[in-house]
């Protein structure tokens, strides 16, 4: 079966298949749609805090607490998981030159426990915010939410690990002989490191769901101090996974930095090994910092300062990172096509919220800024601000090879300063917010204190032009997808070179490029 | 490779910083965790969703804390349902409430006037409102 780009399939077709450009079609869609949906809460949450006072959209706190717990949910499992798997499909297999992942049913059963997964996210509408905190979701979040928060979380957790495997295999062992490991493009060795730091990271929080359910259920006791357990317990357990769960999130939008800057400076990259280097340190020290989350739970001197310095030694990687994106634009004939936009974009915010991030991991600073909005900006601006952008920059540039056609630059520049505007008025607002004081997760606030009315003012027009922003994007996606103008698919941005990834990968008998 | 000069300077100085904001904080910490041995003792109470205060010589306060300007007190952070955070904003007094373990900070006002007192930990339907007040009493 020779897939032709502009012959249309039946969705089944697409949908039943295990090749490695279908599931990764799938896993872009599914990611992006929930993205989209996510996105909607936001703006209620945003338009909602405009106003203090009670009765303004979201007439009460449950529902408001449920809303931000399945944004949170939703946007970390199940847009930034899916969409990172999704490139890795379509584009690992073409950097290792294999004809496919290694194991393509696997894949595609990976691939449908997201949705699976998703449905019982959203039917459930928990309101334990996005960590679960123990005792809160042991003896009061109202069930069945919370329990089909759990199952759900469980599947994705699965998922994750089934994901992780596939790439870990395809990468290691379905590696074309001639190519050394280290000459794999970074985006390949970034999906590499995620495998790997999920399977040493995701079994602990894979526990603490069980324990959290049984908990929940009464025939256990590990995390409820009534009967004997302990809440700090969970902390470790949870946190444990989601300290290297960021960097999991993050590594990903790094990788398609690497696939862009080059590209669209017409440069070759500035250092291979020196990518390489920070992406492994990155994996390891990764580990080791997991307490900078709990500095205020009553943990004792030695304690914090030891997870304060692990925090801190994960920060010269993150800095040869940017090191090496500046090195290889430096001289360059930069050509600002949308994906390059919001590459450079997102590598200004990834600047910006690691400069932050060193301040909260100073211990006598997050005792001012834990539990504020100081912390909801924070990691936002790597959330929102490098991978989102990353990934947007990623889905711009890798439209031609998916659709065959091209998206309207124009309103994908729209996009990208509407996107880059509202970041920085949402999430630099939301700091000064913390620094007043404004702890998060809050339904309503006194409309006495003028400093959080105005900064929650200008943080919630500045969402709103972010949801704009989106909004132009898709847009540009579904037009552009059926209507835009065909592609020329040797070298769609015109850099005078050759497209990189060549359509005829979609041939199921291809052999990379 | 291509590691050159310049980007071992750049590791340098993000190393240097790094040294600067870990000293510096270590010094900070131990500074502020260094409890004045005359300071009076406050058993802090979080539950869903107001506080209770009890002073050494027993007198009971709920959601309104009195404490006297110039002196220095040590809170006893308890909790009995789910966790809380115990914050006082402008006393960066901030510490969480653990069910089942007891916890401490301490501070020593030095202005009299009223200042909020609020929960920085997700605690269920009330958290937005489980405030209180602190009264800093300007008496000798
Ligand atoms: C330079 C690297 C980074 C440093 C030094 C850093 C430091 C910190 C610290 C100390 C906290 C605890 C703040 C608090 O709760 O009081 C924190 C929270 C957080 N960070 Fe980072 N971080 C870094 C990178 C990242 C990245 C790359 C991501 C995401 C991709 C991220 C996502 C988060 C999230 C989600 C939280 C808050 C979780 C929550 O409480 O809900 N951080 N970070
Ligand atoms: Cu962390
Ligand atoms: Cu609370």
């Amino acid at each position: 079966m020779v897939l032709e780009l502009k012959k249309s399939r039946p969705i089944w077709q697409i949908m039943f298949s295990t090749h490695h450009t279908d599931v990764g079609l799938l896993y872009t869609v599914t990611g992006l749609t929930f993205l989209f949906m996510a996105g909607v809460l936001a703006m209620l949450i945003r338009t909602h805090l405009f106003f203090p006072g009670q009765n303004f959209l979201i007439s009460d706190s449950v529902t408001f607490n449920r809303i931000f717990t399945v944004h949170g949910l939703t946007m970390l499992f199940l847009f930034a998981l899916p969409v990172a798997n999704g490139i890795g499909n379509y584009l690992v297999p073409l950097m290792v030159r294999y004809k496919d992942m290694a194991y393509p049913k696997l894949n595609a059963i990976a691939f449908w426990m997201n949705p699976i997964g998703g449905v019982l996210l959203w039917l459930g509408f928990s309101d334990t915010s996005w960590v679960s905190y123990a005792p809160y979701s042991v003896i009061r979040a109202p069930g069945p939410a919370a329990d089909m928060m759990i199952f759900g979380l469980k599947i994705l957790g699965v998922s994750s690990i089934l994901s992780s495997i596939n790439f870990i295999v395809t990468i290691l062992k379905c590696k074309h002989p001639d190519l050394p490991l280290r000459k794999v493009p970074l985006f390949a060795w970034s999906m590499l490191t995620v495998s790997l730091m999920t399977l040493v990271a995701m079994p602990s929080y894979a526990a603490a769901l069980i324990m959290l359910l049984t908990d929940r259920l009464g025939v256990s006791g590990f995390f409820n101090p009534t009967a004997g357990g302990d809440p700090i317990a969970y902390l470790h357990l949870f946190w444990f996974t989601f300290h290297p769960e960021v960097y999991i999130f993050l590594l990903p939008a790094i990788g398609m930095m690497y696939e862009l800057i080059p590209r669209f400076s017409r440069k070759p990259l500035y250092s291979q090994g020196s990518g390489v280097f920070a992406f492994v340190m990155l994996g390891m020290i990764g580990f080791a910092s997991w307490g900078h989350h709990m500095y205020s739970t009553g943990m004792d001197f030695t304690t914090k300062v030891v997870f304060m310095i692990g925090t801190l030694a994960a920060v010269p990687a993150s800095g040869m990172h940017v090191f090496n994106f500046l090195a290889t634009m430096w001289g360059g004939r930069i050509k600002f096509a949308a994906p390059m936009l919001f590459a450079v974009g997102g590598i200004a915010l990834f600047f910006s919220a690691g400069a932050g991030g060193v301040l909260n991991s100073a211990m006598p600073l997050d005792f001012i800024s834990h539990g504020t909005y100081w912390v909801v900006g924070h990691m936002h601006l790597f959330l929102t601000g490098t991978i989102a952008f990353g990934f947007v920059g990623m889905v711009y540039y890798i439209f031609p090879f998916i659709t065959g056609r091209m998206y309207n630059e124009k309103l994908a520049k729209i996009h990208f300063i509407m996107m880059l505007w509202g970041t920085v008025q949402v999430f630099f607002t939301q700091h000064l917010l913390g620094l007043e004081g404004m702890p998060r997760r809050i339904y309503d606030y006194p409309p006495e204190y003028t400093s959080w009315v105005q900064l929650n003012q200008i943080a919630t027009v500045g969402a709103w032009i972010l949801g704009g922003g989106f909004l132009a994007f898709l847009i540009n996606l579904i037009y552009s997808s059926s209507k835009g103008k065909e592609a020329n698919m040797d070298d769609p941005f015109d850099l005078g070179g050759k497209y990189y990834y060549p359509h005829t990968a979609k041939n199921p008998h291809h052999i990379g490029y | 490779m291509g590691h050159d000069t310049a980007e071992w300077v750049m590791v340098g100085v993000v190393i240097a910083i790094l040294l600067y904001v870990g000293v510096d904080s270590w010094v900070v910490q131990k500074e502020v965790e260094d409890v004045p041995a005359d300071a009076e003792t406050i058993k802090v109470t979080g539950q869903q969703w107001f506080w209770s205060f009890e002073h050494q010589d027993g007198t009971k306060e709920i959601s309104t804390l009195h404490v006297k300007k110039g002196h220095a007190y040590n809170f006893e952070i308890y909790g009995k349902d789910v966790m809380h955070s115990f914050n006082i904003p402008d006393y960066v007094v901030f510490e969480d409430v653990v069910p089942g373990h007891v916890n401490h900070a301490w501070f020593a006002p030095d202005q009299a006037g009223e200042f909020p007192i609020q929960c920085r930990e997700y605690c269920g339907l009330l958290h937005y409102n489980m405030r209180g007040s602190l009264v800093v009493e300007d008496t000798p």
